[in-house]
């Protein structure tokens, strides 16, 4: 006796609850995107009393929001250089070999983004004030630096792992000593896992508050400046056009990191 | 007597605990077709990338044409390997793949386009270096990975299992071709598999590895016929085994002797068998077709089992199949006896 | 050149895995390891009140400061906070997750899993901000309630203490909202990671056994989802416990963990007690993340 078959058609019920979930994640990132065009300057009321575009205009004379944006790209910059260089090494190491501790390294190299952003920053705050080292920009990339090494160590494991490890002794069996195959061979491999993990690393780092309040002297980076907005709101229309500028900014790295990551997966898989 | 292309002097490599080769000797001569034949983890393949220096002896030497080769990388050595996974580098095109040794060496563009259409040719792709590795079919990388090795010249040409992936036709075709491009090129193969029958139609000369030593090494031949040890003799076709009193009433010693299942005849009850023939009665216990031969389960006195393997040259399966229980005479000529060591 | 370093490298495997480990390796104990040490010993030292610095004296004094009234009462709004939002997270993220992992063709589920995870890839401030908006006295939540001649509605709930406030962006009410919103994200995917390893031939043989649709989902799907559910529920609780900006930004004088560490901290410069405070979730995180481990979670993630 067979009941009736399940999993052929979802029901009413679950398609609703499904289609909500989708608004209820998408629909608010649309309304900041209306409100960015509003006339009214000093309050959030709905209906929009009217539709503008000056307030783009105002924003990008604000000398505050650009230096702040500038420190915002100077600091990911930085930041994502040097977690490129220490990710990869780590990443091959680990991948390279067995050796004592290598749990341990594993597991430290997940904590900066496992634990809290607060317990990052206040760690940091409390070494940074213990040794008397004055909060300025160097403070600020540091903190960013620890969680963005992760980022790029994970994409780049991975993709070693994925990559077929018999390419690397072939290039040697053919007369290629380590730096040779690692120029023509290991680089192409990896070339997409440090683009992705990089742009990642950079809209991670470019977006992040909660360490950079922190870690941060006088300096005000981007969403330090839109974080004052949202405590003590001043500037509402402009911190509306800042807000749909952002969602650009950090959409677009991450979104291209993506693509990436999954077109060479798509090639490497056939080649196993 | 030439130099050796391969030596291994008291060869050891221990992972650990693990003997993953334990104090070997082996001599590999200049020019021939030699593999390496043995289950998994029997060492063959640790031998090969310690040929190629992918990995270091824990004890002992390796030398290449007598240049001690022990500690070198791989791309120190005039060695180069054809990989069971064939490792074409994904990235760059077929040409690219196979011009790569002779790029890293400095070789200028128009003499490696050169060579590398001499390669396709031999290897049978004209034409196909423009492609990417992943639109090639598995029989086809196999043979860019041949044609990227060989381009090197190497002193000798490491295979390991460079045929287990490809489907049984194209694998027996696969084994002619390798066979005349080793004659054609003239160079050393080494040849690394766990498929007795390949090993036995390819090589000039066989050695059978077991838990990390070397069992035997020979022709073809030596090691079908007259298989060394026990090991031997059961992993290269099937084989009876005979010891103590049994083997002392046939051939008058208790040292266990193997005897292959196509070397004996099945006699009438009482006949009468012809001299140089070892003889042994026995009652057929089960028969089994199998179309080119039949096989025979013999029971003998003293209670051992011999499998016997006779070819269908008259009978029909009626017949056969209704010899079950027949009293026979067992008998083999004494040369196909092999005395095993172990 | 090249050629003998390279040999001289090869030949020597620790040297190689020391340079390649060395400068990460460096930076992370250092800086990180470091850091959080320095955290963990500052949390024994405490505060001299008069003199408004740091003694650097061993002792419990400071921990034992958390077990004061006002500060229990953090822990507890925090936690309490972080099990609703978590609890909320699971009721609407299952249907969605559910709906990729079993209902979607190869295609739709592309698209789906971008839908998904493309709120994750703006700012976080931002979409804190957009419940600022959303939630704003003059808003669009009130415009909603007023065309519908409910906003006597809304007037209650904001009147129930503990939970209510002036208005829906100033409550913990909406920083429920906001949170359930920020980490829906990291709860959809681990459960459709979960529900998609599931053989459809299970639920197959489940309805071939005689269970009609309820009972296999409660028998054979739901237990089969819950590593996935309890990796989502790490990440949903874990984050809520440490955020100081939703409390900040939509929340009343109540405070919240994240608050407490960063106010103290500041100008109070109580740099112990602080310490202190972050390691009520540092605690609590890592017991949660060993039952979550135990559970099979860490399969899902």
């Amino acid at each position: 006796m067979r009941s009736k078959s399940f999993g052929d058609k979802p029901s009413l019920g679950l398609t609703l609850g499904a289609i909500g979930a989708l608004l209820f994640l998408h629909v608010p990132l649309w309304i900041i995107f209306l409100y960015s065009f509003t006339t009214d300057e000093a309050t959030y009321s709905f209906p929009l009393p009217g539709l503008t575009t000056k307030w783009f205009g105002v924003a990008l004379q604000r000398a505050d929001l650009w230096s702040a944006l500038t420190l915002s790209v100077q600091v990911a910059l930085v930041a994502t250089f040097f977690a490129l260089i220490l990710g990869t090494l780590a990443a091959a190491a680990v991948y390279r070999s067995d050796f004592f501790g290598k749990d341990a390294i594993s597991f430290l190299l997940i904590l900066p983004i496992a634990l809290p952003g607060i317990v990052t920053g206040i760690a940091l705050r409390s070494a940074i004030g213990t040794l008397n080292i004055p909060f300025s920009y160097w403070t600020i990339v540091i903190g960013h630096a620890t969680f963005c090494v992760v980022v790029v160590y994970n994409n780049v494991l991975a993709r070693f792992r994925r990559m077929q490890g018999s390419q690397i002794e072939a290039s040697m069996d053919l007369g290629a000593n380590s730096f040779q195959t690692f120029r023509y061979v290991v680089l192409p491999n990896i070339a997409t896992a440090l683009l992705a993990g990089g742009m990642l690393a950079f809209a991670l780092s470019f977006d992040e508050v909660i360490v950079t309040t922190f870690t941060a002297g006088q300096q005000a980076t981007l969403p330090i400046w839109i974080f004052s907005q949202l405590v003590r709101p001043r500037d509402r229309p402009v911190t509306n056009v800042v807000a749909t500028i952002v969602i650009l900014i950090t959409f677009l790295p991450i979104f291209f990191a993506q693509r990436i990551s999954s077109q060479s997966s798509d090639t490497e898989g056939e080649n196993k | 007597m030439t130099t050796p292309a391969i030596r291994f002097e008291n060869v050891s490599r221990h992972f650990g605990e693990v003997k993953a080769v334990d104090n070997t000797d082996l001599e590999i001569r200049d020019g021939e077709f030699f593999s390496m034949l043995g289950p998994s983890g029997s060492g063959k393949t640790t031998c090969l990338r310690m040929i190629a220096g992918f990995d270091r002896p824990t004890a002992g030497h390796i030398y290449l044409y007598g240049q001690d080769v022990s500690d070198l990388p791989p791309y120190e050595r005039d060695v180069n390997t054809v990989f069971q996974d064939y490792a074409l580098f994904p990235h760059m095109t077929i040409e690219d793949n196979i011009a790569y040794g002779l790029m890293i060496k400095g070789v200028d563009k128009k003499e490696r386009i050169k060579q590398v259409d001499a390669m396709l040719d031999l290897v049978r792709l004209p034409g196909y270096g423009s492609r990417k590795p992943s639109q090639l079919s598995g029989g086809q990388r196999q043979r860019v990975a041949l044609a990227r090795a060989l381009i090197n010249h190497p002193k000798v040409l490491l295979l390991d299992e460079p045929l287990g992936a490809l489907d049984l036709k194209l694998r027996q075709q696969m084994q002619v071709e390798l066979k005349s491009i080793q004659k054609r090129v003239g160079i050393t193969f080494i040849f690394v598999t766990h498929d007795q029958e390949e090993a036995l139609t390819m090589s000039d000369r066989i050695a059978v590895f077991s838990e990390g030593k070397i069992q035997q090494v020979g022709t073809p031949s030596d090691i079908y016929e007259r298989p060394a040890t026990q090991f031997v003799a059961g992993f290269v076709g099937t084989s009876n085994l005979l010891s103590g009193a049994v083997a002392k009433r046939i051939t008058g010693s208790e040292q266990m002797f193997s005897i292959r299942p196509e070397k004996i005849h099945l006699g009438a009850e009482n006949s009468k068998p012809e001299k140089d023939m070892l003889t042994i009665d026995g009652v057929i216990r089960d028969v089994v077709y199998l179309g080119l031969f039949t096989r025979y389960l013999v029971e003998i006195e003293g209670g051992s089992d011999l499998v016997v393997i006779e070819q269908n040259l008259k009978t029909t399966s009626m017949d056969v199949l209704s010899a079950k229980g027949q009293k026979v005479r067992l008998y083999w000529h004494k040369d196909h006896v092999s005395h095993l060591g172990n | 050149m090249l050629n003998h370093i390279s040999t001289y490298l090869y030949q020597r495997p620790k040297l190689i895995l020391r340079l390649l480990l060395g400068p990460p390796m460096l930076y992370m104990l250092v800086v990180y390891l470091g850091s959080l040490f320095t955290l963990l010993v500052n949390s024994f030292f405490s505060l001299n009140d008069f003199t408004g610095l740091v003694v650097y004296e061993f002792t419990l004094r400071t921990y034992a400061k958390l077990f004061e009234a006002t500060n229990l009462g953090i822990f507890f709004r925090t936690a309490s906070m972080a099990m609703a939002v978590t609890l909320a997270d699971i009721i609407i993220a299952f249907p969605l997750a559910y709906y990729i992992a079993r209902f979607s063709s190869t295609r739709l589920k592309t698209y789906l899993y971008i839908a998904v995870t493309l709120p994750l890839w703006s700012s976080y401030l931002v979409r804190v901000y957009a419940w600022k908006l959303i939630l704003a006295k003059e808003g669009i939540v009130s415009w909603f309630f007023e065309l519908f001649g409910i906003q006597f509605i809304l007037d209650k709930l904001l009147s129930i203490p503990e939970i209510g406030g002036s208005s829906l962006s100033l409550s913990p009410i909406g920083m429920f909202i906001a949170f359930c919103y920020i980490w829906l994200p990291y709860m959809i995917v681990p459960i459709q990671t979960a529900l998609e390893r599931v053989p459809k031939s299970l639920i197959e043989a489940s309805s071939d056994l005689g269970a009609n649709a309820a009972q296999t989902f409660r028998n054979v799907l739901l237990p089969l989802a819950l590593p996935g559910v309890i990796a989502g529920s790490i990440f949903t609780f874990s984050l809520t416990l440490g955020d100081f900006i939703i409390p900040q930004v939509l929340g009343n004088s109540r405070y919240f963990i994240g608050q407490a560490v960063y106010s103290y901290q500041g100008t109070a410069g109580n740099i112990p007690l602080a310490a202190a405070f972050t390691m009520g979730p540092v605690v609590i995180m890592i017991v949660y993340l060993l039952i979550a481990r135990r559970l099979g979670a860490f399969d899902a993630l």
